[in-house]
């Protein structure tokens, strides 16, 4: 049976370019599905991964009780001393708890793409930020000076919004602040914004409070104790979160809708490059009718011939698939887009095409392949011998 | 329209090949339909609550920061300036999270003149609702979406603001009435508004008390809106808290705009479906036109022109994409309301489908003229002999 089997399916591939025209229409329009459902996906991949990358599992964020996020959130100056004074904390050398307490709000900034204002956060930190957050490292420029108004932007902030080079200057609240530095943060969501000094910022704001607490930990196992003291002291009425679940809550609604809507698209489309591939694989079964007739004729079994014609539609479309994917990593992987985070402010993020991506794009294209071609080898498989080599 | 007969003919001459070819071509235009029609709402903010004779006046710098309530003397007193009244986020849920509640503390005289004639609301209840001060009125769709009914006393939580009394973050309302809105574009806008005291609010919250987070103004000629948001930003000029007024369409239009370049996206997307869609409708066209062309000299032979047998071509193309994308189109608009579900806050207008057409019919032209060209030119004599 396999040597009937790659009989019948090296003639029928013999004969691929003859149907040049007919099969590439599988090709194009599967390439088309899988194009679009790896691009659309590797924005909600690149979102996911934007704010994953922020977290980590010894660091903490401590806001006030009920807040959801940091916008919302208020602390005094006794909540810190009380979260600084909590055990689990890493120490500097002089003994002081790694603890930058921040204040955040946003800023409007134009958008480089549209002109239009945007909102970008601006985060007041802690003296201990360099410490608290040691991937922060500044690229071009120098880090601000506490006490002066002077802010420093995000890699990726810089990318998307105009007015942040070092040496511009930013307006907030009748005064000046200039840029002095670029920092990055390997590509997690603070480099969407822009760092300054948190008394100065307060000032400004006229804000006696913070935003939240970051923190820390010794080791990510001490959070639990950590945890436990500051949410029983009924002194103080805050939550207390891992960054990397509060991120991993921050992109969850945003990467849901972008999956839902991604996949969404893409089935629409994927049905109708099903009918686009029956229509090829018909006109490719009625095509080689005599050929196939013949071959019954002198003995070819059934099965041969159905397998044939689906190999050669899973191969059409495996290629179809292989050439979307790989137009969207061309076009689309690193591509920097921002869009509203889940805290009414800006997110720089870049679209990932990872290579679960791919896998998802081309096993997608081989489904539809499946279906395609699954009606026409039935048809091929059963052509009446008789009456097809009577109308040849 | 004497040849129509011929021209279905030929349309069906292949039932399965035509079938396919046509439903791929309504999946397109459904696709079409659905994605133009998010992306116009996208661009053009809803009519009723960002009307042309409204302004917004927002803190400057940032919109989360707020403006002295003390400011809307001066704005209520500048001429052209029909009714001005605040707004203050509340960021308020309904026992979790996820079941947001747009509640907003309203000042029910400024509130209601400047929303004149849009709200429907008893008159009892709005009796009601003035002489009770832990009042609240809720959109009936709301009132729906938790079970509510007039009389429950309503716990919402603020993410924001605690109270001066325990500290808590939980305030608690009377419903004494609900709301419609008459303009039904508007209803999906509105399906999660409460509306509740902003004089409680204003007592009761521990800090930022004076403050608003933006002033709303409707004005008396559309015309001036230019003149009069720039007369308001110079009221508060050099000032510690700075405006920026702006059209409220303008104001919504910036928001929507950060959620990024939604018309690239779409337009991608449907430039890709397109992209695939000629060749697939390209290659039915040439078939069909390479098997007919014994018929197609046929016709000639009887006296056809090269010019009408080009003509029957293209009419062929035309009638194949525009049925369908009628269909498809069709399917987009009868989709509208389950879209409207996923997109609350945005308007859908069936507007956005009419370039569907004009779209049909290019793509009829494209894939249409290469066939239609060769069959013009068909030499009989070769074309009977077999000779293509």
């Amino acid at each position: 049976m396999f040597k009937q089997l790659f009989a019948v399916l090296s003639m029928s591939l013999q004969s691929l370019p003859q149907r040049l025209g007919a099969s590439s229409v599988i090709v194009i329009g599967i390439a088309g599905v899988v194009a679009v459902l790896v691009s659309v996906l590797a924005m909600a991949a690149g979102f996911r991964h934007t704010l994953a990358d922020s977290g980590r599992a010894d660091r903490v964020i401590i806001l006030r009780g009920g807040s959801d996020a940091e916008l919302n959130s208020n602390l005094t100056r006794t909540d810190i001393d009380t979260i600084s004074n909590a055990p689990g904390l890493a120490k500097d050398s002089a003994g002081k708890a790694l603890l930058s307490s921040e204040l955040v709000t946003v800023v409007n900034v134009p958008k480089r793409d549209t002109g239009t204002d945007a909102n970008v956060t601006l985060r007041g930190v802690g003296l201990k930020v360099a410490e608290v957050r040691p991937e922060l490292k500044i690229v071009s420029g120098r880090m601000f000076r506490p006490a002066v108004r002077e802010v420093i932007a995000g890699l990726g902030a810089t990318r998307q919004f105009s007015g942040l080079s070092p040496g511009s200057v930013l307006h907030l609240r009748n005064a000046d602040w200039t840029v002095t530095g670029v920092f990055t943060t390997n590509g997690d969501v603070h480099e969407s914004e822009l760092f300054a000094d948190v008394d100065t910022v307060g000032s400004s704001l006229e804000r006696t409070g913070y935003s939240s607490a970051i923190g820390l930990l010794t080791d990510a196992a001490a959070f639990t104790a950590f945890k436990d003291t500051l949410t029983t002291d009924p002194q103080i009425k805050v939550d207390v979160q891992r960054e990397t679940d509060y991120y991993a809550a921050q992109s969850k609604q945003l990467t849901d809708t972008i999956n839902a809507v991604g996949n969404t698209v893409a089935i629409i489309m994927a049905i109708g490059a099903m009918f686009g591939a029956l229509n090829t694989m018909y006109t490719a079964v009625a095509a080689r009718g005599l050929e196939i007739a013949t071959l019954r004729a002198i003995g070819f079994g059934a099965l041969p011939v159905l397998l044939s014609v689906m190999i050669e539609a899973l191969l059409l479309s495996l290629t179809g698939g292989v050439i979307g994917a790989a137009l969207a990593w061309v076009f689309f992987n690193g591509h920097s887009v921002s869009t509203l985070g889940g805290a009414f402010a800006q997110v720089v993020f870049q679209l990932t095409v990872t290579r679960a991506l791919i896998v998802t794009g081309i096993v997608w294209a081989l489904i539809i392949g499946l279906l395609g071609g699954f009606f026409p080898a039935l048809r091929a498989a059963r052509l009446p011998v008789a009456e097809a080599l009577r109308a040849a | 329209m004497k040849y129509f007969p011929l021209i279905w003919a030929t349309l069906w001459r292949k039932k399965t090949r035509t079938i396919f070819t046509l439903l791929s071509i309504v999946i397109a235009f459904l696709l079409f339909g659905v994605l133009e029609t998010v992306d116009y709402a996208f661009s053009h903010p809803s009519g009723g609550a960002t009307g042309a004779d409204k302004l917004i006046t927002t803190n400057k710098y940032s919109i989360t920061l707020s403006l002295p309530f003390a400011d809307i003397q001066q704005i209520r007193s500048l001429p052209g300036v029909a009714a001005v009244t605040w707004f203050t986020w509340f960021g308020g849920y309904y026992q979790e999270s996820k079941n947001f509640v747009f509640a907003i503390p309203i000042d029910a005289d400024s509130y209601f003149d400047y929303h004149k004639n849009e709200f429907i609301i008893s008159d009892q209840q709005m009796k009601d609702y003035v002489s009770t001060r832990s009042g609240a009125l809720a959109n009936v769709a709301l009132m729906k979406k938790f079970g509510w009914k007039v009389g429950d006393k309503i716990p919402l939580h603020s993410t924001i603001w605690t109270q001066k009394k325990d500290g808590s973050l939980d305030w608690t309302f009377d419903i004494v009435g609900t709301f419609d809105v008459k303009d039904p574009t508007q209803a999906s806008a509105q399906s999660s508004t409460l509306l509740f005291h902003y004089e409680l609010f204003d007592e009761g919250r521990s800090f930022g008390k004076g403050n608003v987070s933006w002033f709303e103004e409707r004005i008396d000629d559309p015309a001036k809106s230019a003149e009069i948001a720039a007369k308001i930003d110079a009221l508060f000029a050099n000032s510690s808290d700075e405006t920026k007024t702006q059209p409220a369409s303008d104001f919504a239009l910036t928001f929507l705009k950060q959620l990024g370049d939604i018309g690239f996206v779409v337009h991608a997307i449907l430039g890709a479906v397109f992209f695939t869609l000629l060749f697939l409708t390209g290659n039915t066209m040439m078939q069909s036109v390479r098997e007919r062309i014994p018929e197609l000299a046929v016709l000639k032979t009887l006296g056809f022109a090269d010019g009408k047998v080009l003509g029957l071509v293209i009419a062929e193309s035309l009638l194949l994409c525009v049925i369908a994308a009628l269909v498809g189109l069709g399917l987009s608009f009868a989709a509208l309301p389950v879209i409207k579900q996923g997109l609350q806050g945005v308007d859908l207008s069936p507007w956005a489908l009419v370039p569907g057409i004009g779209v049909a019919v290019l793509l009829a032209l494209i894939v249409g003229l290469p066939p239609a060209l060769r069959a013009g030119r068909l030499n009989i004599v070769d074309a009977l002999s077999g000779k293509r």
